[in-house]
């Protein structure tokens, strides 16, 4: 993020080096990909391409399996955040503000997801899937996405929640406000940028899901992610794949767009009590 | 008209730390009472239960005459204003004071009559579009005052709203204060740690120690007549001296006084501008050292024990450091038993 950069009055020739070698590590490969999506002919040992053309648009967009993924994702995301934030917002506030016996062991299995390796943890759920007919179903994908989106969806509002000023809800509750016009009027409206940040995350972080789509989904759900994957892994057409993570850059950009406007530079510093 | 009774209210917390000890007030119409009292005697504790966000563990709150001890903070016809401001970051401050006027339904027309009417109260007409974080931290206060009085409290409670504030302002900002509340009448209780706020503002003070009141008074009399050692020791500067009385004297090492009370020990209180000094070579106390602050000056002095003592002299230049000195006081007080048991006619 921009606002990591250090203002200093002098040339800082390691960050100017470190942001350099980030640049590469980062753009290097995107560069590649975006060049082999607009590549008609490339052959070895040219730097360049020899032909550059929209072929493979073309013929990548006119696939319908591409659109129904498209589709598909959008939905199966959408859904896994909305549950999410209905779900894990109100838990983060109660665990944020009210304590109530078990508290700290219950925070902490929410996170404990994330402490194991997860494949061996997607891996056990799928047995259980599978006993449940969930296996190659849509409700059983938004399942295990859920799971997925627990960490940022509790922990960074959790961490916002608790940033509020205890002040600024009592001197509301002081000129009139009920509880829960003090939640609405002041406490949302002061977790909300950070809040809106965890949102995007496990937005932008369930549409580039595939492992549990993976496991869980096929072979009757093919989200876009997991399409591409079998594209790079089963054509011998560099081009299909390389056109589908171009188009997978939107949302991510989109994204990106949105958090600069709606969120704002301190937003992640103050969530997290900086 | 409005009235404050506070009777025998008792806040012990759950870890069972007795914040407010059987507590009661009565604050008349239009008054200021000023709440004085050391770090953790249970201010804060106790305005907060008047306000609404602590649950009394005993006794009871009225307010013209309404028994408002069970009421949430909302149901209640006071106001508060935080040490910390507390202002809504995410409004500007029109919205800041409108806000509770909304939530009464109050048609736009009258809220943005009546907030422009309080911005020009607290000096700060025109400011309705700046956002919070754009004021200083004197104008941050003063916005979190003209939202608590533009609802028209019955009770106004100030937690110490001026401690963040350097000196300067926050003598600046007293006044204006001490001026509103005048101007509107309206009853206020304010807590502070500082005595001279409490001295310059309030038509009259609770000392509190521990949770318990120690004295309410008048400034004047709080100041000239401190019926326990702890507001002797706490308001102004004093000598209190641990001693024996023997037959009609008060004793502490070669320093005697005489003190018509039955004999025992007793702590004698002596204010430094009643404690007179004349050159003497009698034991009784020495020159540890002289300031000179101009106006006056202050004598620090040495009983035989040790035992050090202030007295502030008219002119300074007549003592000397290691000089023998016989002490004259004009004026004292004896406490026994944490009581006032004499006080010389002043
Ligand atoms: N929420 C709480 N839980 C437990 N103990 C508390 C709580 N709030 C205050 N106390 C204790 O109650 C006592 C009185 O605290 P209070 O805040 O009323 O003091 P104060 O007179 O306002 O002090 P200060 O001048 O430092 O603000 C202190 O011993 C404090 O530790
Ligand atoms: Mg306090």
């Amino acid at each position: 993020m921009t606002t990591l950069a250090l203002v200093r009055p002098r040339t800082d020739w390691l960050g100017i080096v470190f942001a350099a070698l980030l640049t590469i590590a980062i753009v290097g490969p995107l560069l590649v990909v975006g060049t082999w999506a607009f590549t008609e002919v490339w052959r070895y040992p040219n730097v360049i391409p020899q032909q550059f053309g929209f072929r493979f648009w073309g013929q990548t967009l006119g696939r319908p399996d591409v659109w129904n993924a498209l589709m598909l994702s959008l939905q199966l995301t959408t859904v896994v955040t909305l549950l999410s934030a209905a779900i894990c917002l109100p838990a983060a506030y109660a665990f944020a503000r009210m304590s109530f016996p078990g508290r700290n062991i219950l925070f902490f299995s929410f996170l404990a997801g994330h402490a194991f390796p997860k494949f061996g943890l997607l891996v056990a759920i799928a047995a259980i899937f599978l006993q449940l007919d969930l296996i190659g179903t849509f409700w059983g994908v938004v399942l295990i996405q859920l799971v997925g989106t627990l960490m940022f969806m509790i922990w960074i509002p959790v961490a916002a929640f608790q940033a509020v000023d205890r002040r600024m809800e009592e001197a509301a509750r002081d000129v009139g406000a009920s509880p829960l016009r003090v939640f609405w009027s002041i406490t949302l409206p002061q977790a909300g940028p950070t809040i809106a940040a965890a949102v995007l995350l496990s937005f932008v972080g369930t549409f580039y899901e595939t492992e549990g789509a993976w496991l869980i989904g096929a072979p009757g759900i093919r989200t876009m992610p997991v399409l591409m994957i079998s594209y790079i892994n089963n054509q011998m057409v560099i081009q299909f794949g390389a056109v589908l993570s171009v188009v997978l850059w939107v949302p991510s950009f989109i994204a990106l767009m949105f958090a600069r406007r709606v969120i704002g530079g301190g937003a992640f510093a103050r969530g997290f009590g900086g | 008209m409005s009235v404050l009774h506070i009777v025998e209210v008792t806040k012990t917390f759950p870890g069972g730390t007795n914040a407010v000890d059987s507590f009661s007030l009565d604050v008349a119409d239009g008054e200021l009472v000023c709440l004085l009292g050391p770090s953790g005697s249970g201010k804060s504790t106790l305005l907060r239960m008047v306000g609404g966000f602590e649950q009394p563990t005993g006794g009871r709150i009225t307010i013209d005459g309404e028994d408002v001890t069970h009421l949430p903070p909302e149901r209640r016809p006071t106001g508060m204003v935080f040490q910390s401001h507390a202002l809504w970051t995410h409004m500007n401050v029109f919205k800041n004071l409108a806000f509770g006027l909304k939530l009464r339904h109050m048609p736009a027309n009258l809220i943005k009559e009546k907030v422009e009417a309080v911005l020009e109260l607290v000096g700060l007409a025109g400011y309705g579009d700046r956002m919070t974080t754009q004021l200083s931290g004197g104008q941050q206060q003063r916005v979190a005052l003209a939202r608590s009085l533009v609802l028209e409290p019955k009770i106004l409670l100030l937690d110490e709203p001026f401690a963040s504030l350097d000196q300067h302002l926050r003598e600046r900002l007293r006044e204006e204060v001490r001026d509103i509340q005048q101007r509107l009448k309206i009853t206020t209780l304010f807590v502070t740690h500082g005595q001279d706020e409490a001295l310059s503002m309030a038509d009259r003070i609770v000392v509190m120690a521990n949770g318990k009141t120690e004295q309410i008074d008048r400034p004047d009399v709080v100041y000239r007549n401190p019926q326990t050692p702890f507001v002797a020791g706490f308001i102004g500067t004093m000598n209190l001296i641990e001693g024996e009385v023997q037959g009609g004297h008060f004793v502490r090492a070669d320093f005697t006084v005489p003190l018509p009370i039955a004999d025992g020990p007793a702590t004698l209180a002596i204010r430094p501008e009643s404690l007179d000094l004349a050159a003497s070579d009698k034991p009784g106390a020495s020159v540890h050292r002289v300031t000179d602050y101009g106006t006056h000056g202050l004598v620090d002095l040495d009983l035989a024990d040790g035992t050090r003592l202030k007295s502030m002299v008219a002119h300074p230049d007549l003592f000397r450091a290691g000089q023998g000195i016989e002490l004259l006081p004009r004026a004292v007080a004896a406490y026994r038993n944490n009581q006032q048991i004499y006080r010389s006619s002043p």
